[in-house]
């Protein structure tokens, strides 16, 4: 029982994470009706910019907040540079923009830091939780700090006027405009979001799987997982669909002899084939019914 | 009188294909205009021409300033609020939300709280489903909506896009008397696209006739209503 408990927490712990990066792909989803194959990139640079901060000397939460505007500033510069010449462009030339823009910054992070691991730091510590073995401070502070940006997203997007009019551009542009709504800026705000999100999402993670170009991989097919399991018309549907899949990944691992660690990542992806031929709407997204 | 909107030579595209051929017409300040049509005719694409959601060359001039260049956005922000076709509803987001959304560009906090309550007043069935999805209203209630959340600009000129569009006869004179009182007591210009011509002919001062993508015949609302070809092609006696 206690072995069972203790996978549950830490699925929640690294569901954590998988909810923030779900939680990108679909704020970024609902702005542009695509997948941003380089949201974990993107949270991978975020997550070195901050690692770079503190060798320069700057304390953990110092790093954390510069960062944060880093990523905000960045996501909405991508927009502006990349996305917004593509709006009107075919499907797959937005996923070839988005698979470059993997690539470029995988490599530029490569050049910039190299790829061997490096030790990303905790601010909570990794003692035992309240003198529990079942989740340290750290998986707690992961939770807790999720679950903080989670309330504040949802008050911001249910009781302020800039996130009425983010809910509206995404989901009825013309109407939108006719409001007297700036759509366009709307969608780099997204993205600006979007990328901070991220960037909490790998800051998070970094002291788990170590920090180096690679790292975020993993981490972002789990949030895919997430996202398409909770609906990617739906915020609530991707958080709660990250925490489903950590806890998930944890007890397959554990309880199905032979997965392991090598079988999970693919059971990730096995999970997102088997919600979009069941229910490809996923648990809480909106059936897309397209007029013609 | 000044034209608070005058359009000269306006032409309109969808890709190669021309929908307005060089079209005239004026607003006066204060006035309820309607402009009547065919299916086709082009008069859908007018709004939307004024608005700048589609291709369009020649002149727009409202109070003096032109409109060419200008995004969606901006135009709205101007003071010209328009209701399209299928009324424009964010249906995934409650009444309240909607009319907020109408004010989403004004700074008085308090003026907006006040002219929810005022559109409260002009359309009671809004106040009881205030938290309701605006898409489970019926198309009536949803017209209705959709003219509150344009008034909640406080807009100085409102263009509707078939307003009866859909809706049982009743309600369409209930809209009608609505937007008549709109016009005289809110000093809200207003231009009605519309296909029921009778009823727009009753409820405007002033009519335009537009037929593939040019206009045909203007003149008071009375001197179009009694004219002999309008009788026959658009009020059917």
């Amino acid at each position: 029982m206690e072995l069972f408990t203790n996978q549950v927490l830490a699925g929640i712990a690294t569901g954590a994470i998988y909810a923030c990066m779900a939680l990108a792909v679909v704020m970024i989803y609902q702005a542009i009706d695509h997948l941003n194959f380089a949201q974990g990139e993107m949270a991978m640079f975020s997550t070195f910019i901050a690692w770079q901060l503190m060798q320069w000397g700057v304390p953990y939460w110092g790093a954390f907040v510069l960062t944060l505007a880093f990523s905000f500033v960045a996501g909405i510069a991508i927009e502006r540079l990349l996305f917004k010449p593509l709006a009107k462009a075919p499907i797959l030339t937005n996923v070839a923009g988005f698979i470059a823009l993997y690539a470029i910054i995988n490599s530029f992070a490569g050049l910039i830091w190299d790829f061997t691991i490096k030790q990303f730091p905790t601010p909570f510590g990794s003692s035992p939780f309240l003198g529990s073995q079942l989740i340290s401070t750290h998986q707690a502070g992961m939770i807790g700090v999720t679950l903080v940006l989670l309330i504040l997203l949802f008050f911001f997007f249910r009781f302020t006027r800039i996130g009425l009019a983010m809910r509206a551009a995404a989901a009825m542009p013309e109407s939108a405009r006719l409001v007297g709504i700036n759509t366009s800026w709307m969608i780099a705000l997204g993205w600006g979001m979007a990328a901070a999100i991220g960037s909490i999402a790998g800051m998070m993670i970094a002291p788990v799987v170590f920090l180096e170009p690679n790292m975020m991989l993993g981490v972002l097919i789990y949030g895919f997982a997430a996202a398409v399991l909770g609906g990617l018309t739906s915020p609530l549907g991707a958080v709660v669909g990250g925490f489903l899949v950590g806890i998930f990944e944890n007890l397959v691992g554990t309880y199905i002899p032979g997965v392991g660690n090598e079988l999970k990542l693919p059971i990730a992806l096995a999970l997102i084939i088997v919600v979009l031929v069941v229910k490809p709407a996923g648990l809480f997204g909106r059936p897309i019914v397209k007029r013609v | 009188m000044t034209a608070m909107l005058n359009v000269k030579d306006l032409r309109a595209y969808y890709g190669q294909v021309q929908a307005l051929h060089g079209l005239e017409f004026r607003l006066n300040e204060g006035s309820l205009t309607t402009l009547l049509g065919a299916n086709g005719a082009g008069k859908t694409t007018t709004l939307r021409a004024i608005c700048n959601m589609v291709r369009s060359t020649g002149s727009i001039e409202f109070e003096g300033a032109s409109l060419s260049g200008r995004s969606t956005e901006n135009i709205v922000r101007l003071g010209i609020a328009h209701v399209p076709q299928g009324r424009g509803t964010f249906t995934t987001m409650t009444v309240e939300e909607n009319l907020q959304l109408g004010a989403i560009t004004r700074k008085d906090s308090a003026g907006i709280v006040s002219d929810i309550e005022r559109m409260y007043d002009h359309f009671p069935v809004l106040k009881q489903r205030h938290t309701q999805q605006a898409g489970t209203l019926s198309g009536g209630e949803q017209q209705m909506l959709a003219v509150a959340r344009a008034l909640m600009l406080r807009p100085r000129l409102m263009l509707l896009d078939e307003p009866s569009f859909g809706l049982a006869p009743l309600i369409v004179r209930d809209l009608f008397r609505i937007l008549g009182k709109i016009n005289r007591e809110d000093k809200v210009t207003i231009l009605v696209v519309e296909q029921n011509a009778q009823l727009a002919l009753e409820l405007a001062d002033k009519a335009y006739v537009i037929e593939t993508g040019r206009i045909v015949m203007s003149g008071s609302a009375n001197e179009i209503a009694n004219n002999e070809d309008v009788r026959k092609s658009y009020l059917g006696y």
